[in-house]
């Protein structure tokens, strides 16, 4: 039978405030355990949670960009159960009447626009960390991400493959990104991402019996993970098997789903309204300031990078797949007028040499500026493009100019005709083979020779030249 | 000369002019304390060492200069033990001080002891302390009401000048009524409940509890402010509290409603409220038949919203990082349970049980949405009462103090004991509790006036010309 999928995410990020959502401790990560921690946030007798503006005007930016409708009226709700990670025993969290509702998000897949729905958008505290090794005879807590704010972004189920749910994930994260509200690092803990997944056979109306995904803590066990739990659920109904509604965790190493609580099992949080906090009023001045305050956001920016700088739509996509770096290629085109001759080397030379190394755009020492120098010089003919990228890589690591290091490594471009002559007679002399080749009408072969002129002269030999003058000897002996 | 027995603007005079210093005055409390607590039962915790530090440290200038007032042990005071008369609390000691606290110390007050209630505010007797029963000073085999029955014994006692309370459905009011003193429900917002153990926070309130309405007013000109770190705290312009209090009633419009004069209510207890609202109207108010119409249901309507915010609010005492921890325990879950068991009283654990009910999926359109509905019925109910009245006049509770054991066993018969000062709590108004007669047992009648959001000078003002009229301030239990 053929089988459909359903996919909604329930995405939760960290918002990158300085104190935390009810209480003014750091948020800094990686402290000595319990250092960052207060009466209020180790919920001792008597205290009581004041709400960080900085924590909602995150979740208001990142509403908005999500097009999300914004209630004006918002409520904290109590999530009540026991851990001893969570100090109070119940959440502070939303629930009935969350921050923001109905917006979506645009994705791409092979080309292919989609408009996943997202449900809401809301915030919640986060709980502290039970620790059990080189623990003897009991378990520690570190409470310092106890209160830490997150933000819980949840899908419709408009997801219908592991690809699309990780182009969801991947434009969510530069979203998040560009309003600089989560630094988004998944290995540690910042973004993470649970999946509520079923299936159905195609044409059925109704949705199949679903399973909740966690613990993939990177876009590719997100990926592995739903393809998993796709083939297993298909598999259990084609052997006339019925789905469990479960809690199921991804475990990376085996590269399985295992199942970790049931429906029945499931907790009854009994959520209420929180008693301790006024509901929460968002007026028309904040929300202006709020979508005021949003940069251009990556959608946005595309369609701008492809009208302003003609380019392709690929080019538009991965330039602005950071804000840095976007703007560092709006950098070197207000510099250097050919936009797609800047793109291709931003997206090949440069990308390549910060992936590399894991690198960010913002780590990077070449200046837009001598960036738009060294594309000058390849157009001016002072390099051939082969040493632009030897002179490209060493400003990379050296953050020197281009002219400093062309001088320095001598890579200034040969357009002597007379030394490119001597080099074309000596390629021509020590590759008879290949001569005849051509004389005999294998024009192809033209290449080879011109590379092996260009290897000659360390790539320093002026391409255009080098054709020029290799054509011009060949014909002569055609015509002897 | 005793100075035990006298009110604040009494003592006030007297240090201001140097009669008397701190330390006789604390000393006179201390000796007082020795001498009837053993009968009385008022005190968790004595803190005579406390209030002497903060005379040898030096004590603010301020309205409570020099002034002993006890705390309900369930209001935090940094490094000293904090207990809700509750064994899962007895080795609590906060590091930091309640709000309320820091503004008594800072306005000169003497903390002079940590008085008993019933175990985490729930109870209308003392009796659901995990510690001892505190004893009517009128009548030792009698109930001080609850729950905070330790501050009002203790200040009926004359065992401090003033004490706190807190009131989340009568625990202020009812004991004022049974021990005979005045006590004050603030407006819900008016007096900062952080660091103010947490019974139902949406029905807690700290107030004072004193010996006469003058010495209340004080003491809310010192308490009542706006606190950023209780977000449901007000900030608005706050009175002076006394300036009401000239004992004169001109123009203004007293309600009396109809459903607090119902069967149930003691003929005795009746007759003086009828009396002292008669002495209302001879000082020129305006007497006006209003109704309350949803006052049925508060009762109903409180057990839940009540019993579902404390079974959150109580969840954090769960032995892993302060107070009590059971013994033994298997696992995580068995150290909960048996922690938890163990360290709650049979109170607690049923209100416990009912706000977990409650809330559980399934129930919670029922129970909590429903009753949440009612209460803002009552509200509208006192919305609409205050348009046609400035306050309204009632009984406190349906009887005079009841003997301890009575009810003690019957949790429906002493849930009845707050039917007329529930309402307050839910709709959010101050109401206070002044003594305005006694029974032919010689025990103290209370009289409730419940006040419009936030005008408390109006209630203070109707009930110090009740208590000039009446002319009883002056009648002290012989202990």
């Amino acid at each position: 039978m053929q089988y459909e999928t359903v996919i909604g995410l329930e995405v939760h990020a960290q918002l990158l405030t300085r104190s935390k959502i009810f209480c003014k401790c750091s948020t800094q990560f990686g402290s000595e355990p319990n250092s960052q921690t207060c009466p209020v946030c180790i919920g001792m007798p008597g205290v009581l949670p004041v709400t960080n503006k900085e924590v909602v005007n995150m979740a208001l930016k990142t509403s908005i960009a999500l097009n999300c409708k914004v209630n004006r009226r918002s409520r904290f709700a109590r999530k009540n159960y026991f851990y001893p990670d969570l100090p109070k025993n119940y959440q502070v969290s939303q629930f009935e009447e969350p921050l923001s509702e109905h917006g979506y998000l645009d994705i791409s897949v092979d080309g292919k626009q989609k408009r996943i729905g997202i449900t809401r958008v809301h915030m919640e505290e986060d709980a502290g960390k039970n620790i059990h090794e080189g623990v003897v005879g009991g378990s520690y807590v570190d409470l310092n991400r106890t209160g830490v704010p997150l933000m819980e972004i949840v899908s419709e189920p408009d997801i219908s493959s592991p690809e699309e749910a990780k182009a969801y994930l991947t434009e969510l994260k530069i979203v998040l990104l560009y309003l600089e509200v989560c630094d988004c690092n998944m290995e540690e803990g910042s973004l993470r991402c649970d999946a509520n997944i079923s299936v159905r056979p195609v044409g059925q109306k109704e949705l199949g019996t679903k399973t909740e995904l966690k613990n993939m803590n990177s876009f590719r066990n997100l990926q592995k993970a739903l393809e998993y739990e796709i083939t297993r659920q298909i598999d259990v109904l084609d052997d006339g098997g019925r789905i469990v509604q479960e809690t199921r965790l991804w475990d990376a190493g085996k590269g399985i789903t295992l199942s970790m609580r049931s429906k029945e099992e499931a907790h009854d949080y009994r959520y209420f309204p929180e008693p301790d906090l006024v509901p929460l009023e968002i007026g028309d001045e904040w929300l202006s300031q709020a979508k005021a305050s949003l940069p251009e956001l990556p959608a946005e920016k595309r369609v701008r990078f492809i009208s302003k700088y003609n380019l392709p739509e690929y080019d538009a996509g991965v330039l602005t797949s950071s804000r840095q770096l976007a703007d560092y290629y709006e950098k070197v085109v207000s510099i250097y007028a050919d936009s797609k001759k800047a793109s291709n080397w931003v997206m090949g030379e440069l990308l390549r040499l910060l992936n590399e190394e894991g690198k960010d755009i913002k780590d990077l020492k070449v200046t837009p500026q001598d960036f738009a120098a060294m594309l000058t010089s390849i157009d001016k003919g002072v390099i051939s493009g082969t040493a632009a990228k030897t002179v490209f890589e060493e400003m990379y690591r050296s953050g020197k100019s281009p002219a400093d290091v062309i001088k320095e490594k001598g890579l200034e471009q040969v357009s002597d005709s007379s030394a490119i002559e001597s080099a074309v007679e000596k390629v021509i002399a020590g590759n008879s083979v290949q001569v005849e080749q051509y004389l005999s009408g294998k024009d192809k072969v033209m290449g080879f020779l011109v590379g092996q002129v260009m290897k000659q002269t360390g790539g320093k030999a002026n391409p255009a030249m080098v054709n020029t003058i290799m054509k011009q000897k060949l014909e002569a002996l055609k015509n002897k | 000369m005793a100075l035990y027995n006298k009110t604040i603007w009494e003592l006030r005079a007297l240090l201001d002019k140097k009669e008397i210093s701190p330390s006789e005055l604390l000393s006179s409390v201390m000796e007082r304390i020795s001498s009837v607590d053993g009968k009385v039962k008022a005190y968790v915790t004595v803190l005579e060492d406390y209030a002497k530090r903060q005379i040898k440290n030096g004590i603010p200038q301020g309205l409570l200069s020099g002034i002993p007032i006890a705390l309900k042990d369930n209001m935090c005071l940094k490094g000293e033990r904090t207990t809700c008369s509750s064994k899962i609390l007895s080795n609590f000691y906060p590091p930091y001080d309640a709000t309320i606290t820091k503004k008594l110390i800072g306005a000169g007050a003497l903390i002079c002891g940590k008085t008993n209630l019933d175990e985490f505010a729930m109870g209308s007797s003392t009796e659901n302390s995990a510690f001892h029963t505190t004893r009517n000073p009128w009548n030792i085999e009698r109930a001080p009401g609850g729950s905070s029955g330790g501050s009002a014994a203790s200040v009926s006692a004359d065992e401090c000048i003033a004490a706190l309370g807190s009131d989340t459905g009568g625990s202020i009011r009812q004991p004022a009524s049974f021990c005979g003193i005045v006590g004050l429900k603030p407006t819900y917002g008016a007096v900062s409940r952080y660091g103010l153990v947490a019974f139902a926070s949406s029905l807690d309130q700290i107030g004072p509890m004193t010996k006469d309405v003058r010495d209340c007013a004080i003491m809310m000109n010192v308490i009542s402010a706006y606190d950023p770190s209780d977000s449901t705290s007000v900030p608005f312009d706050r009175p002076d509290y006394s300036s009401g209090l000239t004992g004169d009633l001109k123009g203004m419009k007293v309600g009396v409603p109809k459903e607090y004069f119902i069967k149930g209510l003691d003929g005795e207890v009746e007759a003086n409220v009828r009396l002292a609202i008669k002495k209302l109207e001879e000082r020129g108010a305006e007497l006006i038949e209003i109704s309350l119409p949803h006052t049925d249901y508060a009762i109903s309507t409180y057990y839940i919203l009540a019993t579902a915010e404390a079974s959150s609010n109580l969840a954090r005492y769960d032995g892993v990082k302060y107070g009590y921890r059971t013994e033994k325990a298997e696992d995580l879950i068995d150290m909960y349970s048996k922690t938890r068991a163990e360290g709650f009283g049979g109170e607690v654990k049923r209100r416990i049980m009912l706000g977990t009910y409650a809330l559980s999926s399934g129930y919670y359109d029922a129970y909590y949405r429903k009753a949440q509905k009612v209460r803002t019925l009552i509200k509208q109910d006192f919305d609409n009462a205050f348009k046609a009245v400035d306050v309204i006049a009632t009984p406190t509770a349906p009887t005079t103090a009841f003997k301890i054991g009575e009810k003690a066993s019957d949790p429906l018969q002493m849930y009845l004991s707050d039917i007329f000062t529930i309402s307050a709590n839910l709709g959010g108004v101050p109401a206070l509790s002044m003594p305005c007669g006694f029974d032919g047992k010689g025990l103290p009648v209370g009289f409730q006036i419940i006040g419009k959001h936030f005008d408390e000078v109006n209630v203070l003002r109707t009930a110090y010309a009740a208590e000039e009229a009446l002319g009883i301030k002056d009648r002290k239990p012989e202990i």
